[in-house]
């Protein structure tokens, strides 16, 4: 049973939880669940069987995210677990990932699509190398807001130095990243509910925010308008018939580049560049099965037509004349990467997916690995394993038209798939390009 | 940030997948039912591709036990959309000897249907199912991911998923695998019924209160109208004219009602704010045990 939402209302906010189940994590995310009535009677009653059946002490609500079979024999969890709950104000989408270090894949994987990041510190332990990891994953990912909760409150009397010193040796350290998110530092017991849902009686000293008060205001930065406007294009609508639409008049010559507006707006009338050929024509009409549409805003989905007959088709981009994307065959980009069996070194080779664009790709160097318990970067080896991150140079068949990751989350990343497997090996996030592939004739042999 | 509401988003991240399953297999099919989560995976399909009609047809697996209402809605509603229907029968895989019926009062083809949905996808060569499955639904679904992946048997491997970043999806496959795509994965029951009643998406009948012939069997409200589930001849004087909606509308034998009197979409978007069960708490086929989706999804089931 989810709260209603006013469904004219509401905006929406993804956030993704670090911290290993000694943080209570679970028992947090429970308390979210159970106290905005998201958990159902049944699904209470089972958990409660579960627990009786397992010889649990209390009633572990972490049986509730633990779905598979696998997790709740061994009492961990494996994999990203995907949590929803509402409030009047917000309809809220969790990404629940595991906090060792072994599961940094997870949580690479639960922050990509996050505006907000909590991470939980145990009041008793403050900050460690964990909390570390943790920050420096969100920064890399480039999440905007953490909530530092400061948990298990009631197991250090509340104490407010406690709070303040743990706050600051975060700050210390957070500033060493290169991209400093936004910090708001809660006071918390997840265990009693204290700053979770309600401000607490416990700390009077604390003038802020319930965790929940904030996460209903909370102004995320995601795809804005101000952007520039990007339109990578997934398929070509062309209905080849005489049936004649209500409001597009004849279907015959109708072809409309289908997508998902990322960033920044178009209103018809917009002269637009065309990637991969990078012709210039006209916006001429914003369609959506409601019919014509003036503008087109971030995230949502549109058919799109322009003056003239421009060649491009499923990974070709739209974007405004004057606003151009960079294009290149070779760029550096931070990866994470993903696979148990297989490493990447110079010379691995894989199909790079970006955007909508699929492109055969080579490693042409190793630059740099980061130590994410230190952050110091490491040349020792060139070789990737399961979990490493770091910094590679990667050369593709044909040019790509991107941002930099930190300018634009959704033309800034890809996904690396081995040529065997087709399995999904790493993340990536682009830092730079290195020639622009119109200053380069070159072939590549790839 | 120009707000948009979460049903644009969930709306709008819907219509990327439709398109991005469109884009990436050969020959897709949308899996049809009849119930409110594919008639909505339905609905976002048109307006993804209008004004074409459908890239691919919509595919309903028929057990035979289907409540009258819900294939009279299924063949409204794909000529209304303008789509084309495929259909894999149960009965056939029962008669070819592919699958064995269960037995005595209790029997359900639900799981039969996994059997007679692998062979209609190998016989039609489709490489692609869209599901209506939501994350919200079920604990092992709350795991699975929006393109998910099936090996030549048509098995789900939960320990070894391609994890999913950003939108980019990866169908990439060898000859004789498949996927099993979720553009709802996202959505929660509300977000279905505030979406129907936004866009004003006719419904089958079986949604609203009305009255019918039930037996009551281990806490569920099961139908006595169809004939369908066979009483025990103790039960048949028990059966009692009820006033009941069904929350979920799957096979006859694993769906049970709800005493309701919400006739509107307005008072059911009031009961399911107020309800204190999950949906698939009227689902036999979940209660079978802890693990019983995880079971039957690994096998190839929805």
């Amino acid at each position: 049973m989810d709260v209603l939402v006013n469904p004219t209302e509401s905006s929406l906010l993804r956030f993704t939880t670090a911290g290993s189940v000694d943080d209570g994590k679970s028992t947090l995310i429970g308390r979210l669940l159970y106290d905005s009535k998201s958990i159902f009677e049944d699904q209470l009653l089972a958990v409660e069987e579960s627990s009786k059946r397992r010889g649990d002490a209390h009633v572990n609500l972490a049986l509730l995210t633990d779905g598979l079979r696998a997790e709740r024999e061994q009492g961990i969890t494996i994999d990203v677990a995907y949590r929803y709950f509402a409030t009047p104000k917000r309809k809220f989408i969790i990404a629940d990932t595991p906090g060792h270090i072994q599961y940094t894949r997870n949580m690479v994987t639960g922050a990509s699509t996050a505006d907000l990041a909590i991470i939980l510190i145990d009041a008793r332990l403050g900050v460690i190398e964990q909390t570390m990891r943790h920050t420096y994953l969100a920064s890399l990912l480039r999440i905007g807001h953490i909530v530092l909760a400061v948990n298990k409150m009631d197991l250090v009397d509340f104490d407010e130095a406690v709070y303040n010193k743990i706050v600051a040796d975060f700050q210390a350290f957070a500033k060493g990243l290169d991209q400093l998110p936004k910090v708001t530092p809660i006071p918390m017991s997840a265990l009693n509910g204290d700053n979770v849902v309600d401000k607490s009686e416990h700390t009077p000293w604390y003038t802020g925010p319930s965790l929940l008060q904030h996460l209903e205001t909370v102004q995320v930065h995601s795809e804005t308008a101000a952007d520039e406007a990007r339109f990578p294009v997934q398929w070509v609508i062309r209905p080849i018939s005489d049936r004649k639409d209500a409001k597009l008049g004849n279907l015959h010559d109708y072809r409309g580049f289908a997508g998902r507006m990322a960033s920044g707006t178009f209103r018809v009338g917009d002269d637009v560049l065309v990637y991969p050929s990078e012709m210039k024509s006209k916006i001429t009409g914003i369609h959506t099965f409601e019919g014509p549409q003036e503008e087109a805003i971030p995230q949502l989905s549109y058919s799109i037509t322009v003056a003239d007959e421009i060649d491009t088709s499923r990974g070709g981009m739209i974007v405004k004349a004057n606003e151009p994307t960079q294009t290149s065959q070779e760029f550096d980009a931070m990866i994470c990467w993903f696979a148990d069996k297989k490493t990447l070194k110079p010379r691995s080779r894989f199909h790079l997916r970006h955007t909508t664009n699929d492109v055969r790709a080579v490693v042409t160097d190793v630059l740099y690995k980061v130590n994410i318990s230190t952050l110091e970067k490491t040349t020792e080896s060139k070789e990737f394993a399961l979990n490493d991150i770091g910094c590679i140079r990667l050369r593709c068949a044909t040019p790509i038209f991107f941002d930099p990751y930190g300018k634009n989350r959704t033309t800034g990343s890809f996904v690396l798939v081995d040529e065997q497997t087709n399995n999904t090996v790493a993340a990536g996030m682009i830092t730079h390009s290195l020639v622009d592939a119109g200053d380069e004739d070159a072939e590549v042999a790839i | 940030m120009s707000a948009i509401t979460h049903l644009q988003f969930l709306e709008s991240e819907a219509i990327y997948i439709l398109r991005e399953t469109a884009a990436q297999f050969q020959k897709p099919a949308l899996l049809f039912s009849g119930g409110k989560d594919s008639i909505v995976m339905a609905w976002l399909a048109r307006k993804a591709f209008h004004p074409s009609r459908l890239p691919f047809p919509l595919l309903h697996v028929d057990t035979g036990h289907n409540f009258p209402e819900a294939i009279e809605y299924r063949d409204w509603f794909v000529q209304e959309i303008g789509a084309s229907l495929t259909v894999g029968l149960v009965q056939k895989s029962i008669d070819d000897g592919r699958v064995q019926e269960e037995q005595g009062y209790n029997a359900s083809r639900n799981k039969l249907q996994t059997v007679t949905l692998l062979d209609t996808i190998e016989e039609n060569q489709y490489d692609a199912c869209l599901g209506g499955g939501r994350r919200d639904e079920e604990k092992a679904r709350a795991k699975e991911r929006f393109f998910s992946h099936r090996d030549g048997f048509g098995q789900w491997d939960p320990k070894n998923q391609r994890p999913e970043l950003w939108n980019i999806f990866n169908g990439r496959k060898q000859f004789g695998e498949h996927f099993r795509v979720f553009p709802l994965s996202n959505w929660t029951e509300m977000d279905i019924w505030q979406y129907i009643r936004q866009e004003n998406i006719p419904l089958p009948s079986l949604y609203f209160s009305h009255q019918r012939k039930i037996i009551e069997r281990h806490g569920q409200l099961l139908d006595a109208t169809t004939g369908i589930i066979p009483l025990h001849d103790e039960e048949k004087p028990k059966v009692k004219e009820m006033t009941i909606r069904f929350r979920t509308v799957g096979d006859v034998t694993c769906t049970g009602a709800v005493e309701s009197t919400a006739s509107t979409i307005d008072e059911i978007v009031a009961e399911v704010a107020a309800a204190r069960q999950t949906e698939r708490g009227t689902r036999a086929d979940d209660k079978r045990s802890e693990n019983a989706m995880e079971d039957r999804k690994k096998e190839g089931y929805f």
